[in-house]
């Protein structure tokens, strides 16, 4: 549990500045280091356990099924980095209360800061891969809120925007590796995953889940060729620098390089890919940092360069190099943590970074000056501080590595050459700032800082001189402890001396110093060089890039979206051609096996007439009257076609909609042209017919194909229980209203809703009044045909009474609530077509959206009532009743249930038809001219 | 049989596509139509061609798959539920934008050739 609250405290720290805001400055900073402060301390308590060599976990189930639980785990590295982050993270507080000056806004500050070390702490010690992801994103978002702190610059908006991009970018190829990580593996515990390397390296997906690895953490880790971001992070408040982008942040790369060092490292891609990028990370960075003019930019350069230093020893594959990496994470987040804050020191006691106008502070500041100066050393790998130990650790292994075969000796060459770029720009941190000459052009005098905000500063220093001089005594058990973790138990002998006899590594060491002095000497030469050399801006080329990337984005999108549902349509089929039509092609034959029935005249002849009809259809199409006879040729033919295949049910349907349909498009055709202008040009049409045939000839043989494979289905169950179950022998009425009654009851809604904004659709429309038909004939004077009129009248109870017997014998022969609502619709609107809807009006004034809510509602209570008898929804009943008069009658509760489905049915038809054709008879126009 | 059949439903599905490219509402409306059609056909063969056995209980031997049917005849009404509201905005649209075209606005003449290519 006190695992858990170490993660805990500085989640909750986060709003301890925005409630003590209101007290003075030095309160709310004292406030705010409470929590971190605490959160150390219970990691100290732990610490004797963990430097055994003993690891603590805590486990909390959250959802199991997608393998994602709270693990807390904290072993030596995850101690380590926990120390480190608490550690420096409370010396950076006491130095920001210093930095920030009152226009600051120190709580938001503090929050942010508070929020970036929970996430992390959450990288650390997270014991699943999923819960480290989050963590992982966490930091870029903080970070991004960090590093935009001054936000009303524009340098730091942008490069808050670039840091963001690129580590979030990273993030998502993170989590794609871990996912894989996930799926190959079974688990995402890292315990299990880290125990599983030969599973992994063994598996097919190891090399494409490497890449994506690394590119999580070369993006964190500002590794060549992602180093861009760092820098111009640095306009980020310094304590920010020198927080995440020294000693935090930025080592989360390498944490998880070390973290998964057991389950993914030891393969020849593995060491190919860390290694050389490691290596051209530390000869890049060592190089650019010496031609920066701006202090903080010169330490990015040279943390790009120590981050790539200790990515090689990661990826040099000897146990000795891991821990020199190990080791070298501890002693770089100290000095350059101490090198940046020294640097901020500066910027805000003398009013610049530029180096070509600080120039001999010694004399202003000569304490800070001290400090830096000894960090700077440490930073160079001068002896007795601890830069130096692990700096010849690195040389021995540059060595001892086999990597490049016989060209294996041009590792150690390169790292020394990166070295003596590293001495040389220490150096000129050290000399041009201090020394040489007097200041140019400040606007102000510089002076030492107030005392307490050189504190952290002398407390680091104060390390890296101790660990210098007392290796063992002082990082020995830590170093172990965290080495044991990353190799995964064993550690190999090894010696913390700063003394090792005269060797190969100490020529290594004094070759660099003695190069880095010459360089430094004659760096004239060398900036002059570097200065006839093209600029090159990542700021805005990464900028220009992104926005390039965007209008091409654009330029696709506005290709694909032009505005014309044409051109939908027929991306949308040609995608349907080709995935359709390709599985086509590897079918060997159609046939499937089944025999045919034999063609009898009848259907042939039906055949006939539907092909006919829907040809001319399309032929006729711009005669619009024309082409609605045409298709109501092709729907007869349609629902013949069911009654000669055994589908009575559906005949009646298909017939009845078939009426409501046309009188649909009838009057439809009233508010619409009644000729299509012709306006595609032929080689339109040409494209629009042989999509149509493609597509008509995949969908046929498709057609053909299932209809002469061999039939299995599970309609044996419905015909079964239609009876026994469902109280009724038409099955095809049993399934709707009974065994799939749920999905009735969404259908009739569906109905329902399409009816209801039909209604909203033709409220206040603007109508567009046609005063003659389309062959400019004016409308008839006689409204409504006497004869119509009178048989319609009298048609009206034969029809009601026609429904009525359809609904009840739905259950058990053809019929059923659909088709007769249908039939009751027709035969009112009949009503309508005859007499007028004024007529209608004054004898049956109903209002149809609320007949469509009453059927609705009786169907949903008919399965609602299930409940009251401890039945799931719309479980069905059924029982026989002697009735006088009727005799023997089954009542069962699907009746109930296929009124409310018939209610529905006639409500929403009639609202449709009722609505439109409302409109065409009130505001028809009387006069006679032709359009 | 089968055969006749297929055929009818890949030719009812190559008109109402043409009828479902042009440029107007109408005739939009109508390939739709057209389609849905083929559809219901398409989904009621998928339970294969039966004659004379109506899945009424007690009248056949051998019983014609009910499932595609049921299916079949919801499909139908909402098809007329889905024809009716498409017409009804294609009646609004052209009260609201002056014309019947489905891009709510009569191509120009650059268009045109856009279009086309």
């Amino acid at each position: 549990m006190t695992l858990l609250w170490i993660l805990l405290l500085p989640l909750l720290g986060a709003l301890v500045p925005v409630l003590t805001a209101k007290w003075n400055r030095s309160a709310c900073a004292l406030a705010t280091a409470i929590p971190p402060a605490l959160a150390l301390m219970l990691l100290l308590y732990h610490a004797e356990t963990i430097l055994a060599g003993e690891s603590l976990r805590f486990f909390l189930q959250w959802i199991p099924l997608l393998g994602l639980d709270i693990v807390i785990r904290l072993d030596g590295l995850a101690f380590l980095f926990s120390l480190l982050i608490l550690g420096i993270g409370l010396l950076i507080i006491l130095y920001a209360r210093y930095y920030l000056s009152e226009r600051d806004s120190m709580p938001r500050f503090y929050a942010y800061l508070m929020l970036f070390m929970t996430a992390m702490l959450g990288i650390v010690l997270s014991g699943n891969l999923l819960q480290l992801w989050l963590f992982w994103e966490l930091t870029s978002i903080s970070s991004f809120l960090l590093i935009s702190f001054w936000w009303h610059k524009a340098e730091a908006r942008r490069g808050a925007r670039m840091a963001l991009t690129v580590t979030g970018a990273g993030g998502l190829a993170l989590l794609a590796a871990f996912l894989l990580l996930g799926e190959i593996v079974g688990s995402y515990d890292l315990e299990i995953v880290l125990a599983s390397t030969d599973i992994i390296q063994q598996h097919a997906w190891y090399p494409l889940l490497l890449v994506l690895f690394l590119l999580g953490c070369f993006t964190k880790s500002a590794q060549f060729p992602f180093h861009f971001w760092l820098p111009n992070a640095m306009a980020a408040p310094t304590p920010v620098s020198a927080y995440l982008h020294s000693a935090t942040m930025v080592k989360a790369g390498i944490f998880l390089l070390a973290r998964f060092y057991p389950a993914l490292s030891g393969t020849e891609l593995w060491f190919i890919l860390v290694s050389l990028t490691g290596l051209a990370t530390l000869l890049v960075g060592a190089y650019l940092a010496l031609f920066k003019h701006d202090l903080k930019g010169l330490l990015a350069y040279s943390t790009i360069s120590h981050l790539g230093l200790i990515t090689l020893l990661f990826g040099l594959g000897s146990d000795l190099a891991a821990v020199a990496g190990v080791f070298h994470i501890i002693n770089h987040a100290t000095f350059k943590a101490s090198l940046f804050m020294a640097a901020g020191i500066i910027d805000h006691e003398s009013g610049s970074r530029d180096m070509r106008k600080l120039n001999g502070l010694w004399q202003f500041m000569p304490i800070t000056a001290t400090l830096a100066m000894v960090a700077a050393a440490a930073m160079a790998g001068v002896p007795l501080l601890n830069g130096f130990l692990s700096k010849e650790m690195f040389f021995a292994e540059t060595l001892h590595q086999h990597l490049l075969g016989s060209l294996s000796w041009v590792i150690p060459v390169l790292a020394t050459v990166a070295a003596v770029f590293s001495v040389a720009y220490s150096m000129r941190f050290i000399h041009d700032v201090f020394f040489n000459g007097q200041p140019k052009g400040l606007t102000k005098t510089p002076h030492e800082p107030p005392r307490y905000m050189r504190v952290p500063v002398e407390v680091l220093v104060a390390l890296c001189i101790l660990v210098g001089i007392f290796p063992g005594y002082i990082v020995g058990d830590l170093l172990h402890a965290a080495s044991a973790a990353v190799l995964g138990g064993e550690v190999p002998e090894y010696s913390l001396a700063i003394w090792h006899g005269i060797n190969l590594p100490l020529l290594m060491s004094v070759l660099a110093l003695a190069g880095g002095t010459l360089i430094y000497v004659n760096r004239k030469h060398l900036f002059d060089f570097q200065n006839s050399l093209p600029d090159f801006d990542a700021l805005n080329s990464f900028e220009s890039g992104i926005k390039k990337f965007a209008a091409r984005c654009e330029q696709l999108y506005d290709w694909l979206d032009n505005g014309s549902l044409q051109r939908y349509m027929t991306l949308l089929l040609c995608a349907f051609i080709v995935l359709a039509g390709m599985p086509l092609l590897s079918l060997d034959t159609l046939w499937g096996g089944r025999d045919e029935l034999a063609v009898d005249a009848v259907n042939a002849a039906g055949a006939a007439m539907l092909l006919i009809a829907a040809f001319a259809t399309v032929i006729w199409h711009r005669k619009r009257v024309i082409a609605l006879l045409m298709i109501s040729v092709v729907g007869l033919m349609v629902s013949i076609a069911f009654t000669r295949f055994s589908a009575p049910d559906l005949a009646l349907t298909q017939l009845s909609v078939e009426v409501v349909t046309i009188i649909l498009l009838m009057l439809a055709l009233f508010f619409l042209p009644h000729k299509t202008p012709k306006q595609s040009e032929a080689s339109r049409v040409v494209r629009d017919i042989s999509i149509a045939s493609m597509v008509g000839v995949i969908v046929g043989s498709l057609s053909y194909a299932l209809m002469t494979r061999p039939f299995s289905t599970i309609s044996d169950f419905f015909i079964a229980n239609a009876k026994t179950g469902g109280g009724g022998t038409n099955v095809v009425n049993v399934i709707l209203v009974d065994f799939r009654g749920f999905d009735t009851l969404g259908e009739i809604t569906v109905l329902g809703i399409a009816s209801l904004g039909i209604f909203k659709l033709l409220t206040r429309i603007p109508l567009f009044k046609p005063s003659s038909d389309g062959d400019g004939r004016p409308w008839a004077v006689e409204r409504h045909s006497l004869l119509l009129s009178t048989v319609s009248q009298s048609l009206l109870p034969l029809a009601i009474m026609v429904s009525v017997y359809i609904f009840f014998r739905g259950h058990n022969l053809p019929g059923g609530g659909f088709i007769a609502g249908l039939v009751t619709a027709v035969a009112i609107i009949l009503q309508y077509i005859a007499q007028g809807v004024d007529w209608v009006k004054a004898r049956m004034n109903v209002e149809y959206q609320r007949v469509v809510a009453v059927g609705l509602l009786i169907a949903l209570f008919t399965g609602i009532a299930s409940w009251l008898f401890n039945r799931p929804f719309l479980t069905s009943w059924f029982d026989y009743f002697d009735i006088p008069l009727l005799g023997k009658i089954e009542l069962a509760s699907a009746i109930a249930f296929d009124l409310g489905v018939y209610v529905t049915v006639v409500g929403s038809t009639l609202l449709i038809l009722a609505s439109l054709g409302k409109m065409t008879t009130s505001h028809r126009p009387v006069h006679k001219e032709s359009i | 049989m089968e055969t006749l059949f297929a055929c009818c439903i890949g030719f009812l599905t190559a008109c109402g596509v043409f009828l479902m490219l042009r440029g107007r509402t109408f005739p939009v409306v109508l390939g739709l139509t057209m389609l849905s059609y083929a559809v219901n056909l398409f989904i009621f063969s998928s339970g294969r061609l039966t004659l004379r056995g109506a899945a009424v209980l007690g009248t056949t031997e051998q019983y014609a798959d009910p499932l595609p049917q049921a299916l079949v005849l919801t499909a139908i009404v909402i098809g007329f539920a889905m024809t009716a509201f498409l017409v009804i905005l294609a009646i609004r649209a052209r009260a609201d934008l002056g014309n019947d075209h489905v891009d709510g606005k009569l191509p120009d003449a650059t268009n045109m050739k856009k279009e086309s290519r």
